[in-house]
């Protein structure tokens, strides 16, 4: 028996919801909010929070940061060889030339490509999957700009980004991004993104977790996917950028001015390594949600395993931020189908309330990320969660108010992307709630850059997630497709402006790797471990004891 | 714990919980090969149950990337399906085989120079004309767009049309592998759509107000006071930065206008 499309295990708790969303709404309408906590409530709920576990995570052994005390799957990556003996490969054979190599295929990496090129430069991009199979891709929930002149302001975005990163921000990074969000957002408009608007073109716009003024930005629920098929089709457009598929950075190549000079590249249909030659390289490779830290589902792309991270840090960049990951409050923990899959913030943005076993508020729904997944974590952990067949456990997000707040059809128009999957499943979400946990969804900090772009290796430039700063240690809703516009135009500029003029002919080099592969051995660190991992690993023990000739580490055979 | 015994706890964990839903066991061939799998899980965890490990076919595995178009038919019916690997749930005997590229061609143009006129999108795309209103794509698509009826709205000009129905377009092809009339709709629609957002629905005028204020240098020396301001007083001026409330409308003014 099922109720709602849910198994009928669930019928007396969704009914416990039922009960009391009149009432709710009627509170919601009048516009009782629930409170939110002060800095100091704040700072005790943290304590819940996955990122302060310190039984999960360890010391780094060796580089930059030598003594950093990040999660334990990062220190795994790091502290672990190259898929290459750098003697083995010849630099002195090279396969593609470029002025800016792009390392990476999403958001970051293609707006990245499309600035150098139009800043003059050749542009190789090297992408892991297909050119646009990345995180960007499968953000919803939208775009953050300040841009209603009469009631928000640079200033007031400011205060925001910095407020939801306690304070730890950049600061230098923050005030160039607030500043060039709006212009960011212009340039997306004119390139054909299909913003929800107005009739008259006046952006729609509504508030995120942290945000004191309504400047987030969308398309419907489908934001990311929206710019990232724009940015794509404009990249195709473009003589001048060049796209190697399934072809992966493993390795940056210096050259021997220190400067950075191409990468080598791994295609994982034929296994060869590929030399290119590059007079300044982007690196913007994404997040790392696929290393499942601490265990926790993810809502991240295939891809997402931390390669740049691994790059970067052999060559010498530090690393920032990168003991703090987000968990987004809100992943489904049931059906089992679409486990670990982001239920966007927007749903509480527009007044859904997130609920315990009894049907109760707990939590104000737009606290930052890193609080409200803290407070959920608590209140299940109080025993307060909502059982589900498959032992595990969630809280409701009470979508069908919306359908009662904004009128008949709100959920299946405003966020039809959602309603979809769900009706699939059986599930109507204008009519049930849906059980969520916090899941893991982005990596706050990362490669140590500027508001340039730029790292600690000259030629090197970064954009995106693989970097850390901007976000301090805890990213608000909507910035984090700001980040990939505002900075992956900065660093496409910058590139091809240090190809141009900085850029020097050089003999290319992997000294930087021997000398890691050095440390690694002087810090008595004896492993197996090669990384970048590029691909997760989703084989079952059962079948892994029988393949004997093969031992997959990543793809590497 | 060792970094191994981590990872293989988690693999474990993963599958054993992947067991209690699914304890029951059915067959299903993929390119043609029989393999048992639980019961309930998605065609893509299936085939990874089974021993494949994706580099291509696979992508979000949340429904919303169109790497995994996956053609499948099913014991005793002629009739060939398709789906997303990531979303279908497997079932008995099912024959799977993915489609991990389709050459399907793109029309290569100047952005720029590109107006809203129906005629361009003609010459870009003649094939549009080949549609013989079989309507095999709108049946194909996974996230239920009425794909023949925006190839109807754009034979008739009416590119606003095709964008709006076509917005939930994920570009997995499905569409076109079924296509009669060779058209690669999921291309043609991404023209629609960029033409729409930029040619056809009205630009913000905020926005480019804002920019404009941005440019004449408003906000320079506000922001690098702010950037000097030390934490403490920072946190006094973030709790009493005035909200806008849930409830507001468009019409909403802040009290405080000295930042504006």
């Amino acid at each position: 028996m099922s109720y709602l499309g849910y198994p009928g295990f669930f019928e007396p708790y969704i009914k416990k919801v039922e009960q009391n969303r009149p009432a709710r709404i009627e509170k919601k309408k009048k516009g009782e909010e629930f409170p939110f906590m002060s800095l100091q409530e704040r700072q005790e709920m943290l304590k819940y929070h996955p990122d302060y576990k310190e039984e999960g995570r360890r010391e780094i052994k060796i580089g930059p940061n030598k003594g950093y005390r990040i999660a334990h799957e990062f220190v795994d990556l790091l502290e672990a060889k190259s898929r290459v003996e750098p003697d083995k490969v010849d630099l002195s054979r090279v396969d593609y030339e470029a002025d800016v190599l792009v390392i990476g295929g999403g958001g970051a990496a293609t707006i990245a490509a499309l600035i150098a090129e139009e800043n003059g430069a050749q542009v190789l991009m090297a992408t892991k999957l297909r050119h646009g199979d990345a995180n960007t891709m499968m953000a919803e929930g939208g775009i953050q700009a300040a841009t209603k002149g009469e009631k928000d302001s640079p200033y007031y975005h400011y205060l925001d980004v910095m407020g939801g990163g306690h304070f730890k921000n950049d600061t230098d990074i923050v005030a160039a991004f607030v500043k060039q969000a709006p212009d960011a957002l212009q340039w997306l408009e004119s390139l054909g993104v299909m913003f929800s608007k107005f009739p008259d073109g006046r952006l729609d716009a509504m508030h995120g977790g942290g945000t004191c003024r309504k400047r987030m930005h969308y398309c419907a629920d489908l934001s990311g996917l929206e710019i990232m098929r724009t940015v794509r089709d404009e990249a195709r457009n473009r003589a001048d950028i060049k796209v190697l598929e399934f072809s992966p950075a493993v390795e940056l190549i210096l050259n021997e001015h220190g400067q950075c000079a191409g990468a080598l590249l791994y295609n994982m249909e034929t296994e060869e390594y590929i030399v290119v030659r590059a007079k300044a390289v982007v690196l913007a490779t994404g997040g790392a949600g696929r290393l499942h830290v601490q265990g926790f589902m993810t809502t991240n792309h295939y891809g997402a395993t931390a390669d740049g991270i691994v790059l970067g840090y052999r060559a010498g960049v530090p690393l920032a931020f990168l003991h703090t990951v987000q968990y987004h409050p809100t992943g489904v923990v049931f059906p089992e189908q679409i486990e670990g899959w982001l239920i966007t913030e927007r749903f509480r943005a527009e007044g859904a309330d997130i609920l315990n076993v009894h049907g109760e508020k707990f939590v104000n729904e737009r606290e930052p990320r890193d609080v409200e997944s803290a407070r959920v974590i608590k209140e299940c952990l109080d025993g307060k969660g909502v059982p589900t067949p498959t032992k595990k456990v969630g809280v409701w997000l009470d979508s069908p108010m919306l359908d009662i707040l904004h009128g008949e059809g709100r959920v299946r128009t405003a966020f039809v992307g959602k309603w979809k999957v769900y009706d699939r499943l059986g599930i109507d979400i204008s009519k049930a709630p849906m059980l969520v946990y916090p899941t893991l969804h982005y990596q706050n900090g990362g490669l140590k850059d500027n508001a340039e772009c730029e790292t600690a290796v000259p030629g090197l430039y970064v954009a995106g997630e693989v970097t850390g700063g901007l976000h301090g240690e805890n990213r608000l809703m909507g910035n984090s497709l700001m980040d990939i516009v505002v900075f992956g135009r900065i660093a496409g500029r910058n590139a091809a402006t240090f190809a141009r003029e900085k850029a020097k002919e050089g003999k290319l080099t992997l000294k930087h790797v021997k000398r890691y592969h050095k440390e690694l051995k002087e810090a008595g660190i004896i492993t197996d471990r090669v990384a970048p991992m590029l691909l997760p690993d989703y084989t079952t023990p059962e079948v892994k004891e029988k393949q004997l000739t093969v031992s997959y580490l990543g793809t590497l055979r | 714990m060792s970094a191994k015994e981590r990872k293989k706890r988690s693999a474990e964990t993963a599958v054993k919980e992947e067991k209690q839903i699914a304890v029951k066991l059915i067959p299903v061939y993929i390119m043609g090969k029989r393999y048992e799998v639980p019961e309930g899980l998605t065609i893509m965890k299936a085939m990874e149950y089974a021993g494949y490990k994706f580099i291509r076919g696979c992508g979000c595995r949340g429904g919303t990337c169109g790497a995994c178009g996956t053609v499948y038919r099913k014991p005793g019916d002629y009739k060939l399906q398709v789906a997303l690997a990531c979303q279908k749930t497997v079932e008995p005997d099912m024959y799977i085989a993915q489609i991990p590229f389709f050459p399907a061609n793109r029309a290569r143009y100047e952005f720029a120079e590109l107006t809203s006129a129906p005629e361009e999108v003609f010459k870009l795309y003649p094939e549009l004309f080949r549609c013989v209103a079989c309507n095999a794509c709108t049946k194909a698509c996974p996230q239920g767009i009425e794909v023949m009826d925006a190839i109807s709205a754009l034979k008739q000009g009416n590119i606003a049309e095709a964008a709006r129905l076509s917005f939930d377009c994920i570009q997995c092809g499905l569409c076109t592998s079924r296509c009669f009339g060779e058209l690669a709709q999921y291309h043609i629609f991404q023209l629609a759509r960029r033409i729409y957002g930029a040619r056809i629905i009205p630009r913000a005028e905020h926005l480019a107000e804002m920019v404009g204020t941005i440019n004449e240098g408003r906000y320079d020396q506000i922001l690098d006071e702010l950037k000097q301001v030390k934490e403490d007083e920072l946190k006094r001026l973030y709790q009493e930065r005035e909200a806008e409330p849930l409830a507001a409308g468009e019409d909403w003014k802040p009290k405080d206008t000295r930042y504006l």
